[in-house]
């Protein structure tokens, strides 16, 4: 039962989500960075199965067969993984659509953003 | 030559249905083991009786004359394969439409019906008006079909079926369920609006914007009249009681006269054809409304004799307007000596509008008269009613036939309508034949009344009664009123400029009629569509993610306050020291980002806050997390300096009150998600996965890294999926890099 | 960035950090590591090239496309799922062998190579989208 946590989480969704509110482009990027690292520290709080387990990392020890039954939930984890890994690939696009449309528009203000047409 | 292989697809289906014809008084269910769901009811099944063969017959008969009709007057056209391939879609879907035994495939190729009918009237679909017209019967007879499924899934969730066969047997219940009212409401919504009744009529006219063989075929012969089959079909189900009876009577006699009157005072050929046709619709629907024995027969021959007779004449005025280049009766005249075999078509085709000689229409009208006249209370309205159209129809029918072939040719220079000469016999022939039949079958009625036309009503009024056919009666009262009102029809027709300038007031009331609320709805709608558009779709990023917020954390706590407020338990419980303090960092990185003026310096609070989570995800028992974050996190940073390190410092833009209030919505919907994981850590989550896994990571997938397993073995397909997302990232960063510039200029 | 402490840190750091990615993506299976992981710090020796001198040199330090890379790394992949199929089973369906003697045997099956697969993608990925970014930036 962590209580701590929870308002990290709460931190991270609120700063986020302000960077995302704000009319510079980069600054939703960095919004859209963060608002992957809550999501993925949600995930981890919320769908724990044995709850928040401190020093029982999911490996099943030499010897054994089975894993002990003190050990942090791995199935969280994994999925976890597998969204750091893409939230990277998302980043990584987005920083490349934002540097043609610098390019493209000179600015990263989102409100010269309104029309699809070349000025 | 090819192009004469067309009219044999109908051919070759009127023959199997010329085979079907013995068999007709009894009736047969087919099934295609298509789309059968037991539990929604659907079932492809089709039916043949009477009812079903005549309309087959009709369609793929009166089909393949128009076929041939169409080989040589739609000669030149360039869009061909795509007008047969419409025009075939919609003979397939009329016949699927009148052979179909369970409602929701009627239902199906009723729309099918309407779909084709509008491709097909805005085949020219270069011309505004062509467009305007397909859409208005588009719009007209889908929302009419729309009602019409509503009206079928009551009718079936009252009888517990969609098939005909149990539905038409349980015409009591039906008529006593507390749905009754509405289920007529829905399906005679239905079919006023396939069938032009008013104040549903106004599509027809100007569906007149189709090439010829389509009127012919789709707005007088067949795609109209399927609303007349409709009522026909469900007359033992629905028919019977006082509401049938009050509707159908009064909108069919409304629309008879309304038609006719209409007919007498338009000016293009076609035109006076569709509203006589709506007029015709209207008389029909007018007997199925009384529903008697003697009505229902009335009905089915009359609907006969029309298909033959209007399909007639509108080919007659196709012909018209390919030789002489104009539909307008004041500029055409004297044709007779010049198309003779055309003039004969028109004459017998007028003579069978007026229903007065030895034609069918004739016969069938004596029925009506007689019929109406064992109606009751509805007997002197409705008897006014018939007198009146069929002067004004038999005006009508001498517009057609008397003025553009008899009559004087008008003067003026440039006068087209004095010339042109007989077309080939694929013209000619089709528009003969139909209108030689009217005539034919009134003098040898025999044959065609027991094979055809008595098993048809019988299907409809369900009884005993012999179907007796005959063009003599005697001299009889209906017989002198006939005579007296196609007399006063030809006075109506040689004094017509005097009504058109009686009837020119009351075409400014029209003006307010069904087609100006029809124009006021499409602008109506759009106008509103526009509007709605402009407030929601902005254009703004921030306006969206503000209604998105706003919406989530209003139905958040409206959900929780329901559900009787959030349990909190606020236990500190046993923090060490160093998650307290990489707690801290998460948060001061996280309001340094967010705060930083610099662009760098925002990124590199990002960077802290990734190390940190990091951090914590080593503290929590999570070691491959940890590593994947760390390295990511240094990617991540490396790729923000590449794309950023260049641009000037972030510039204030928005003014305070905007920041205050994002900065206010940010927090609730923060502290939102805060309340919903602390409560969500009180509900017991179940650990069988990890003890799944945990017992078998090691026996079954001979690992001992539990995340590695589930990762590449448990759930490799996932995972799969997973590189190939990373994979087409990088391929799309890549293609997005090598484009070349844009510059600005 | 030329500077000289940069570059021979990188010439000796580059092929330590290579084998221990080959070592984290081996040892994955029974320890913390794997395939994402052994990529990523492949990827991260690459970068740390492309700081000390640039991307062209570190193009040809890798040798490979990346194309190649994701291209060959997704099709182990999808290869040793079919490899299940052969032998009965579903699509991905684990096959295992051992090799070694019976005292020290090791097993080794499709996860392994599938594991691979997720390596060279990982690898191949971030490769791209840095040196496309960092080619970018020099071009300016």
């Amino acid at each position: 039962m962590s209580t701590l946590l929870p308002i990290v989480i709460g931190v991270l969704y609120a700063t986020a989500l302000y960077m995302m509110l704000r009319r510079s482009l980069v600054k939703l990027i960095i919004g859209l960075a963060l608002l992957g690292q809550a999501s993925n520290l949600l995930i981890f709080v919320a769908a724990a199965g044995r709850g928040l387990v401190r020093g029982g990392p999911p490996i099943i020890a030499e010897g054994e067969t089975v894993a002990a039954s003190t050990i942090a939930d791995p199935v969280p984890q994994a999925l976890i993984l597998t969204a750091i890994v893409i939230g990277f690939g998302v980043l990584a696009f987005a920083l490349a659509l934002f540097h043609r449309t610098y390019k493209a528009v000179g600015t990263d203000d989102l409100d010269a953003f309104t029309t699809t047409e070349e000025a | 030559m090819s192009k004469w292989l067309l009219p044999l697809i109908p051919f070759a289906l009127f023959l199997a249905f010329l085979a079907a014809v013995p068999g007709a008084s009894e009736p047969r269910v087919i099934e295609l083991p298509l789309g059968t769901s037991e539990e929604l009811g659907t079932r492809l099944s089709f039916r043949l009786d009477g009812l079903s063969i005549l309309f087959a017959l009709l369609i793929t008969g009166i089909g393949t004359l128009i076929y041939a009709y169409g080989t040589r007057y739609l000669a030149g056209r360039t869009d061909l394969p795509r007008f047969w391939s419409y025009f075939t879609l919609f003979m397939i879907s009329m016949l699927g439409l009148t052979l179909a035994e369970n409602l929701i495939t009627l239902f199906i190729f009723w729309e099918l019906t309407s779909l084709s009918s509008y491709l097909l009237i805005g085949i020219d679909h270069e011309r505004p008006e062509a467009r305007d017209a397909a859409l208005k019967a588009l719009l007209v007879t889908g929302g009419g079909g729309m009602a019409l499924l509503a009206g079928f899934v009551l009718i079936g969730s009252a009888v517990g079926s969609f098939e005909l066969t149990s539905i038409l047997a349980q015409g009591d219940l039906i008529r006593a369920h507390p749905h009754y009212i509405p289920i007529l409401i829905l399906v005679l919504l239905g079919a006023f609006t396939k069938s032009a009744q008013v104040p549903f009529h106004f599509w027809l006219p100007a569906a007149m914007e189709a090439p010829t063989p389509v009127s012919a075929y789709l707005h007088s012969a067949t795609m109209v009249k399927a609303g007349v089959y409709l009522l026909a079909r469900l007359l033992p189900a629905l028919g019977g009681s006082e509401e049938w009876i009050a509707a159908l009577a009064v909108a069919g006699a409304l629309t008879m006269v309304s038609g006719a009157v209409m007919a007498v005072l338009a000016t293009d050929l076609k035109q006076i054809l569709a509203y006589s046709t709506m007029s015709a619709l209207g008389s029909m629907v007018m007997l199925l409304g009384i529903g008697t024995p003697a009505a229902v027969q009335a009905a089915i021959v009359f609907l006969f004799a029309h298909a033959l007779y209007k399909a007639a004449l509108f080919l007659v005025a196709g012909i018209v307007d390919h030789e002489t280049g104009t539909r307008d009766v004041r500029s055409l005249g004297g044709l007779r000596r010049l198309m003779p075999l055309t003039a004969t078509a028109a004459i017998l085709g007028a003579v069978s509008l007026a229903s007065f000689g030895p034609v069918l229409s004739f016969a069938a009208k004596e029925m009506m008269v007689m019929a109406i006249a064992a109606a009751g209370e509805w007997r002197r309205p409705l008897e006014i009613a018939i007198y009146t159209s069929a002067v004004l129809l038999a005006a009508a029918a001498a517009l057609v036939a008397i003025k553009p072939f008899f009559g004087v040719i008008p003067s003026g220079p440039r006068n087209p309508g004095g010339r042109g000469h007989d077309p080939s016999a694929a013209m000619w022939l089709p528009p003969l034949l139909l209108a030689t039949a009217g005539v034919v079958l009134a003098l040898i009625p025999g044959p065609i009344t027991a094979a055809l036309l008595a098993p048809a009503s019988a299907a409809v009024h369900q009884t005993q009664e012999r179907l007796y056919v005959s063009l003599w009666h005697g001299i009889n009262a209906p017989l002198l009123l006939a005579a007296a009102a196609t007399a006063a029809g030809f006075i109506v027709y040689r004094t017509r400029e005097r009504w058109i300038a009686i009837a020119e007031p009351l075409g400014r009331i029209g003006a307010l009629g069904p087609t100006a609320w029809y124009g006021l709805f499409l602008r109506g709608m759009n106008a509103t569509a526009r509007a709605q558009t402009r407030v929601l779709q902005s254009g703004y990023l921030r306006v969206y993610l503000m209604i998105i917020l706003v919406t989530l954390i209003a139905l958040v706590l409206m959900a929780n306050a329901a559900g009787g407020g959030i349990r909190l338990a606020w236990r500190l419980g046993q923090v060490a020291l160093y998650e307290a303090v990489v707690a801290a960092l998460i948060i001061a990185g996280a309001i340094t980002a967010s705060l930083a003026s610099s662009r760098l310096g925002a990124i590199a609070a990002l960077g802290v806050v990734g190390y940190s989570v990091a951090i914590n995800y080593v503290i929590f028992s999570a070691p491959d997390l940890a590593m994947t974050q760390f390295v990511i996190e240094t990617l991540t940073v490396i790729l923000f300096v590449l794309v950023i390190y260049r641009l000037p410092r972030f510039s204030v833009l928005t003014p305070p009150p905007q920041r205050v209030r994002d900065a206010v919505l940010a927090t609730l919907f923060g502290a939102v998600i805060t309340l919903l994981v602390l409560a969500a850590q009180l509900e017991p989550v179940r650990a069988d996965l990890a003890a799944y896994y945990g017992a078998n990571a090691y026996v079954k997938g001979h690992g001992r890294n539990l995340v590695n397993v589930i990762l590449v073995d448990f759930r490799a397909l996932d995972t799969l999926g997973e590189i190939t997302v990373i994979g087409i990232a990088a391929i799309g960063v890549y293609a997005l890099l090598r484009m070349r510039p844009e510059v600005r200029p | 960035m030329s500077s000289l402490i940069l570059r021979t840190a990188a010439r000796y750091l580059m092929p330590l950090l290579l084998l221990f990615s080959i070592f984290t993506l081996l040892r994955g299976h029974n320890l913390p590591g794997g395939g994402f992981t052994g990529g990523l710090l492949a990827a991260t020796a690459f970068a740390l090239y492309i700081f000390a001198w640039d991307a062209a040199a570190a193009k040809k330090a890798v040798r490979i496309d990346p194309h190649f890379l994701i291209g060959t790394g997704l099709l182990i992949a999808l290869g040793s799922g079919f490899v299940g199929m052969f032998s009965g089973g579903a699509f991905l369906t684990g096959v295992w062998g051992s090799i070694g003697s019976s005292e020290e045997k090791t097993a080794i099956g499709t996860p392994l190579f599938f594991d691979i697969g997720v390596y060279l993608v990982v690898i191949g990925a971030s490769l791209m989208i840095l040196l496309s970014l960092t080619e970018q930036e020099e071009k300016e």
